[in-house]
């Protein structure tokens, strides 16, 4: 991105002026490198996220930021119904709450070391990844709106996990006022024998260990020392979430000049929050929602047995479970008042500061855990959310390294083979389904995960507390 | 159609968006650049070449323009990428621009003999472009997630 077209507000703060029908300015997060090597096409985006009725205060880009659809992936904005706000399905997406879990095992290195290539072989053996591939649960009819309704707490209530585990995801493992009835049918088709399944692209099963501790007191409360083996599982609403997402995109970009909305881009469908199309998507998001952490307490419960097995000392608890793409209703302080606002999170991961009541008692004080996952071959990092991060960004922070370059370049490049082979030598399992698909998730054709992570740090999004390195890693 | 744009072969390609794909068909017809446009996100699952055509899908679609039409139309395949696994070797398309018939040739996908590309989620507006271009050839693409 040309440095010219911002305003450089700090060292990591980066703004777009308002321009034409922009209602607030975009700010972009980022040290001059990363920022430098966005696409022009953020710049158009963000600006064009800032255009949507109601938004508030800014249009953020996060600084894994790259090209997305409608909004950039890393793109974040607030909208208040109040002012006749929306929101956008997509400014959403289409993985509804594609997200991280991570578990920690209870196990050292030194451990799992002995049993790696055991562990990895179970784990691809009883974990579902990959296309085509699908889950054991088969859910239709009455089943199909409880799991709609209960997110991972229907999980629970099947015998997949404790109710300790619900403590550590957000919302509590339940997302309310989801409305399984605002579901089309053909959502819930896609959806009838995939929960249990990572999906592919870019959704992963990693065995990780805790390579290096950044916040002492607060890896402890979180249960991070050096050398901890941990679980961390990427995915998200598979096909339903997908089919929500195409079906109103297609309902918000038609309806658009009938709710009096200009759209910049079509990509950015939006309705009112206070229209029955915007009530209804959010009954149906909200139902995504529930369904990702459905999945994501599924595929758990099967961590769990595939451990058992193989090392039955190990104790499966969640450290934490933050999703990706969604749209959430928030109190915020805005110049100085509470509002209640509607923040859109794509690519973005929220970060509650320390003392905000959403956050389970025993890591109120340390605020929201952070999971920024890395590619294949690199690290992954544990955050934590920080005060100054509602002022910022509405608690948002980063989600991942963010490409660097295309899939259709990534295959032009590398060879599947080459790259397991690669990685084998580094000390890292693959198991995959897809040579193909590994070449595209090729670690080279991400952003440096730590220059993304070390921008969020020294921005105040979210500080750092722990660097983990994978072992092994199950990928879609 | 009527005019055929004269040299102009039908063809797909996959053309690069940061995270995602874009495809793109270009055809002597509208309904030949939706067909390419059709077997480009196939080719993004799985080889064309290795599906046997062993069955028809026939699918529909209505839209107000040509370019929801063929956000409806890709789709369309991926639903029955999704829900019934299927894979696709080629299609068949007649539209007009705002009404679809289309038939998508293939198999059920059977990971011993075929090798997945992406899992497309969806069809986008991103890259959306339905047009004819100064040499009269049609062209269809835009972004797909995956």
């Amino acid at each position: 991105m040309d440095l010219g077209l911002l305003t450089r507000e700090s060292e990591h703060v980066w703004r777009i002026e308002p321009h034409g029908a922009m209602r607030v300015p975009g700010v972009l997060y980022g040290d001059e490198r990363l920022i430098r090597a966005l696409d022009e096409k953020v710049y158009e985006q963000v600006s064009n996220v800032a255009m949507l009725p109601g938004i508030v205060a800014a249009s953020y880009a996060m600084p894994d930021a790259h090209w997305g659809y409608g909004f950039p992936i890393g793109g974040v904005a607030a909208f208040d119904a109040d002012a006749g706000g929306v929101v956008s399905a997509g400014g959403v997406g289409f993985d509804i709450s594609c997200g991280v879990r991570t578990l920690h095992t209870g196990l050292k290195l030194a451990d799992v070391a002995p049993v790696r290539e055991a562990l990895a072989d179970a784990l691809f053996r009883d974990v579902p990844a990959g296309m085509g591939t699908t889950g054991t649960i088969r859910l239709t009819g009455d089943g199909m709106d409880a799991m709609l309704a209960g997110g991972a707490r229907w999980a629970v209530e099947n015998g997949y996990g404790t109710r300790a585990d619900l403590e550590r995801i957000e919302e509590r493992g339940c997302m309310a006022d989801a409305l399984p009835s605002a579901v089309s049918a053909q959502a819930k088709k896609r959806q009838q024998d995939e929960i249990g399944t990572l999906g592919s692209g870019n959704h992963y099963l990693e065995i990780q260990r805790v390579a290096e501790i950044f916040d002492a007191a607060t890896a402890a409360a979180f249960g991070l020392a050096v050398d901890d083996v941990v679980a961390t599982i990427h995915c998200g609403s598979r096909g339903l979430g997908h089919q929500i997402g195409t079906e109103f995109l297609r309902s918000m970009a038609i309806a658009a000049p009938a709710h009096g909305i200009r759209l910049p881009d079509r990509e950015l469908a939006c309705a009112p929050l206070r229209s029955e199309l915007g009530r209804e998507y959010l009954g149906a998001m909200r139902a995504a929602i529930n369904c990702a952490l459905a999945n994501r307490q599924v595929i758990t419960e099967l961590v769990r047995r595939t451990f058992a097995r193989i090392l039955p000392r190990a104790r499966l608890d969640v450290l934490y479970d933050v999703s990706h793409n969604t749209c959430k209703l928030e109190e915020h302080r805005v110049d100085g008042a509470a509002k209640r606002l509607f923040v859109h999170r794509k690519g973005a991961t929220r970060a509650f500061g320390p003392g905000h009541p959403a956050l389970p008692e025993d890591l109120r004080p340390y605020g929201q855990p952070v999971l920024v996952g890395g590619s294949m071959g690199t690290a992954s990092y544990v955050l934590a959310g920080t005060d100054a991060g509602e002022r910022l960004s509405f608690s948002s922070a980063c989600h991942g390294a963010g490409r660097a370059m295309s899939r259709h370049q990534a295959l032009k490049t590398w060879r599947g083979r080459d790259v397991v082979a690669e990685l084998a030598r580094n000390g890292i399992l693959i198991r995959s389904r897809s040579l193909r698909g590994v070449a595209e998730e090729a670690p080279a054709a991400y952003k440096d995960v730590g220059a993304v992570v070390d921008a969020t740090h020294a921005a105040g999004l979210a500080r750092k507390v722990a660097r983990v390195e994978p072992l092994l890693c199950v990928k879609g | 159609m009527t005019h055929h744009a004269a040299g102009t072969e039908p063809r797909w390609e996959h053309f690069p968006h940061d995270a995602d794909l874009g495809v793109r068909g270009t055809g002597r017809t509208l309904s030949e650049a939706f067909e390419q446009a059709a077997l480009a996100l196939a080719a993004a699952v799985v080889d064309p070449g290795a599906v046997h055509p062993s069955e028809t899908t026939e699918l529909r679609c209505e839209a107000p323009d040509a370019e929801l039409l063929l956000v409806d139309w890709l789709n369309a395949i991926i639903f029955e990428m999704a829900a019934r696994h299927r894979c696709f070797a080629r299609f068949e398309v007649a539209t007009d621009g705002k009404r679809l018939s289309g038939r998508a040739v293939g198999e059920r996908f059977d990971p011993t003999r075929h090798e997945a590309g992406v899992e497309p989620k969806g069809a986008t507006y991103t890259a959306l472009r339905v047009s004819r271009e100064a040499d009269g050839a049609w062209v269809a693409q835009c972004v797909v997630d995956v």
